[in-house]
This record gives C-alpha cells, structure tokens and sequence, in this order.
C-alpha cells in the first residue's frame, strides 16, 4: 500500500541531518516506523519527521532546502503489510 | 553620523529605528521577501531589499547587507542582536568598508566570542569561573585526576553539545569512568566529536547577569539581571534587579564585570553572564555577549536610561551621558517574553496569521512587538513576537502589575507562550524570588504529571 509521509508544520525540508551528512533515506531505503526521514526548520528550531509506518521509501516530493507547507506529502512509502 | 542602516528585523530593528529617529538619523531598514509587509520597513526612513526569506540569504548575507548601506549611502550600521551581532570578521568588513559598527570592537567581539578564551580572560582578571577542565579529557583516568580538583557532583559536557545536550551529570568518582566512555561514545554518535570536557555542577544555580557600558574613558555598570525563569536555556521571564540577592554578591558581580570589560577596553553596550550559587553565595563567570539583548528594557526601566541612544551616540565617538555615581536603580521592572510557541505541544513553533492581538495598556507597561491584528509569523524567524515589560515601585507591585498586563494581553490565530508565562507569574517561587534556571522545566513536568493524573 502507499502511505503519504506529511509534514507537520511549515518549514524548510531538509534531507540530511547536517550539510556535510548523507541524506536520511533515498529512495529504496527500508524504514521502520521511528526512522528519521528528513528534518523541517521552523523559527530556528529543527524538528525530526519519522515515518510514522514500516516500509520501503517509494518517493521523495520535496527538494532539499525547499520551503514546505503544513500536511503538504514530503514522501512516500510502499507498507510491506500488503493491506493487512 | 549620517545615515544609519539596522542590520534586522523584528522588534529589536524597530527598537533601533526608533532611538536613531530620536536622535534626529535618518534610518535604513534591510528586509527579506518574507518582511516586505514588516513594520521595521514601514517606520523606517527607506528601505532595501535584501534577498529570498531564508537569514543566510538575507540577514546573514554580509555581501547584500554592506550593498545595501552602499547604496543608500549610510556611514553606520547596527547590528541588533542575533544575526550578524557577533560576527566579529562582519564587524571588521564594516570598518574596511567604512561604515561604522556600532558595538565594540572586533578584537572585543572575537576574544569574548572564543569560550575558552574568554574564561581565560576572565580568570586573568581574577574573575571566578566555573572549577572545570578547559580542554578536552582524553582518557578516563585523565578524568578521575581532573575530578579530584573540581569536586563531585560535577557534569560531563560534549565540547561540540550545546543548548542542554550532551550533558551527564555524575555524582560520584565510582561512576565517572563508565560515564567518561558513554559520553564520549555518545558524543561522537550525536555530534561526530567525541571531546568531552569536565565542569562542576552547580544544582540550583542562578542566571544573573551585569550590564555594562563603556565609552572608552569609563565603564559603568548598570546592575544585574535575573534570567533564571528559562527553558531549555531559552529564557522566559527576565527581571531587575534580581530578587533576593545579598548586596555584597551585588556589588562583586558588578565589579567582576566593570574589571573584564577594562580588561578587554571594552566599548559599547555589553552583558557579564553569571552562574550564582545560591547555597554558597558564590559566582562564577560564564560569557560575555557583545551586544544588546533581548531584555535590556528591564535595566533600561530601573536606571531610567535610554541604552540604544547610548549605543548610538558611543558610536560617534561622544561619552557617555552618565556617569557610575548616576546610575541610582529605582523600583523594580519585569520582561515577559511572547513566543509564538504551543507550550501544550513540546513548545513547537507556530506559525500563522495572527487574527486578534489586543495589547496592555497603562501606567508603566511597555511594549515591543513587530506585529499586529493580521501579521504573518513567519516560519523563517525566531518565535519572539511581543515583550512586555512592566515596571513599579518595588518588585510586589511590579509583579502585580505584569499579571494584570497579562490579562489584558490577547492574541489568537497562533499559539503562544502567554498563558504560560501568566501561571509562571502566580507561582510561589516566583512571587518569592526564590527560583533557579531548573525551576521552569521542574514546574511543567509536575503540571503534566498532575494533568496525567
């Protein structure tokens, strides 16, 4: 199934956790539901976004740096709980 | 000086606006896509444009901003606080460019900004500062040497923490060595850098700090601050003069500041951070900022000064308009920060609209705010979006007064830290002056124990 990863709050998207860092998860990464996915600045304070479910990232809607809005879908992922 | 260019936003670029106009200077505000709307811009003599809304392209961005002054022809610049406030090579391009900075001077600004320098600095001057290694330790047994000097309980700090992480308390030396390994094995995981560093810890400390001014022929000091009320080193409540402090501890604490500032020629508008241990009556430095902050009106209220026009005029080269012996503080006076935050959801950022925002009025409240009834809070800035600042005859009524300025103060259409900062005020230890920088974050644990319940 595809769940919609959104973001909580406006901010910016970042995808790694410092400039010099690899991203959080690429496309094919398997997550489980407490990964860390990509980080969102508001006000100078950064807040983590997990996945929220366990599976495989299927895609990634914002670009790094990229101003994103509050429920707006940052990723997706395929379950691997083929809808049971 | 002709022409003077605010290098920020918010209140405190207002705060700027309003004491050059004073003054008779014409004023240049700076301001990114986000705060084409922003009441800085509007109050301002003219206005510039300087880039996209993320700060490291606008109010971060050194190139833009002397742009801007060159542009507009202003011969002098002031930094705020934040942003570019303590950048001390922006300082140095200012002066190569030859716009006058106003603050102290860069050397001023580098020596204070460099931690352990500064400690050094400090402790030269006979100033004491906090028993703790200055390097990094290497290894456990280097610890347990170090630990016999400092004494227990003492914390183990990353070197590259900050903001309250990365730090192990430990209560004895059985401990220490396993706790030596974890934190550094965590500080390398968190931060890439496993330094770790030894301090002692000093359980219900204080925040107190000084005020001072120099002009280049004397240094004043204007007394100290109490900025316990804090969360997560973010601080809430800031008031003077601090409640309950033995006037001996008063009168080192300001000596101690007058003495590093001469010891570093220091000019302009500073601030002397202490910890105070309230059990021992004992003070130890922490750091200096280099820059007016975010609370000054407090100090500005109880000496009856105008600490941005002494700014502006030190900047020109003119003393100070007082004089030690002047400086007599009256009554007392109390900063109530409003941030846009949720204090009911971990304090998250809430940005939005703001649709109501109605404003205390009367005897001895004073307000800075950027915004009113339709403002966007931007996600880009920090969350401050209004200071209350209330002053009386003594600290009772000033404490007073705040709650009822308090309950006139609305605002929706964001969450903010108001109601929080209103229980605050109704708090026996604050009504006491009997808190430490742990009261706020023991108080909103027990309030959500109680609300579990």
């Amino acid at each position: 199934m595809a769940y919609e990863i959104k973001s909580p709050i406006p901010g910016i998207f970042y995808r790694k956790p410092s400039p010099d860092s690899d991203p959080y998860v690429e496309v094919g990464s398997k997550v489980e539901t407490s990964t860390v996915i990509c980080l969102i600045e508001v006000m100078k304070t950064f807040h983590e976004v997990k996945a929220g479910v366990p599976g495989i990232i299927a895609s990634i809607e914002a670009d790094d740096e990229e101003m994103v809005d509050a429920g707006q879908v940052i990723a997706t992922l395929e379950t691997d709980d083929n809808g049971n | 000086m002709k022409k003077l260019l605010v290098a920020n936003r918010g209140e405190i670029a207002l705060r700027v606006i309003r004491a050059a106009e004073e003054l008779g200077i014409p004023t240049v505000a700076v301001y990114s896509d986000a705060d084409e709307q922003a009441r800085h811009v509007s109050v301002a003599t003219e206005a510039v444009h300087i880039g996209p809304a993320p700060a490291a392209q606008s109010y971060l961005n050194t190139d833009a901003i002397l742009l801007a002054a060159k542009r507009s022809n202003a011969d002098s610049l002031h930094p705020g606080y934040g942003f570019l406030s303590e950048n001390a090579d922006f300082a140095r391009r200012c002066e190569a460019e030859g716009i006058c900075f106003v603050g102290p001077s860069p050397s001023a600004i580098s020596l204070m900004g460099d931690k352990a320098a500064a400690r050094d600095t400090a402790a030269a001057a006979g100033i004491p500062v906090v028993p703790g290694t200055l390097n990094g330790i290497e290894s456990p047994s280097d610890a347990e040497e170090a630990a016999n000097q400092i004494g227990f309980p003492l914390l183990i700090k990353a070197a590259a923490g900050g903001g309250g992480r990365g730090i192990r308390i430990v209560n004895t030396m059985g401990e220490l060595a396993g706790q030596v390994v974890a934190a550094q094995t965590e500080a390398r995981a968190s931060f890439g850098d496993d330094t770790v560093y030894l301090e002692r810890f000093i359980a219900g400390a204080r925040h107190v700090e000084v005020q001072v001014f120099g002009d280049g022929h004397q240094t004043v000091h204007l007394f100290e601050r109490e900025c316990s009320l804090q969360r997560r080193r973010q601080k809430l409540i800031e008031e003077a003069l601090a409640p309950n402090l033995p006037p001996d501890v008063r009168s080192g604490l300001t000596a101690a500041s007058v003495a590093l500032s001469d010891a570093v020629d220091y000019e302009g508008a500073g601030t002397v951070e202490f910890l105070f241990d309230p059990a021992t009556n004992e003070f130890f430095f922490i750091e200096m900022n280099t820059r007016i902050q975010v609370e000054h009106p407090v100090t500005e209220f109880i000496c009856g000064l105008d600490l941005v026009r002494e700014q502006l005029r030190q900047a020109q080269g003119l003393p100070l308009s007082f004089s030690q012996s002047d400086v007599q503080p009256r009554g007392a006076s109390i900063e109530m920060r409003i941030n846009a935050e949720d204090p009911a959801n971990n304090f998250m950022p809430s940005p939005g609209t703001i649709t109501d925002f109605e404003l205390p009025l009367g005897p001895g409240v004073r307000i800075s705010t950027p915004v009113k009834a339709g403002s966007q809070v931007s996600p880009f800035y920090d969350s401050l979006i209004a200071k209350i600042i209330v002053w009386d005859v003594d600290r009772m009524a000033a404490l007073s007064r705040a709650r009822r300025a308090m309950r006139e103060l609305h605002i929706k259409g964001v969450k903010t830290t108001a109601g929080l900062i209103s229980a605050l005020l109704s708090t026996d230890e604050v009504k006491t002056g009997r808190y430490d920088t742990g009261f706020v974050e023991r108080w909103l644990g027990a309030q959500e124990k109680g609300s579990d319940q």
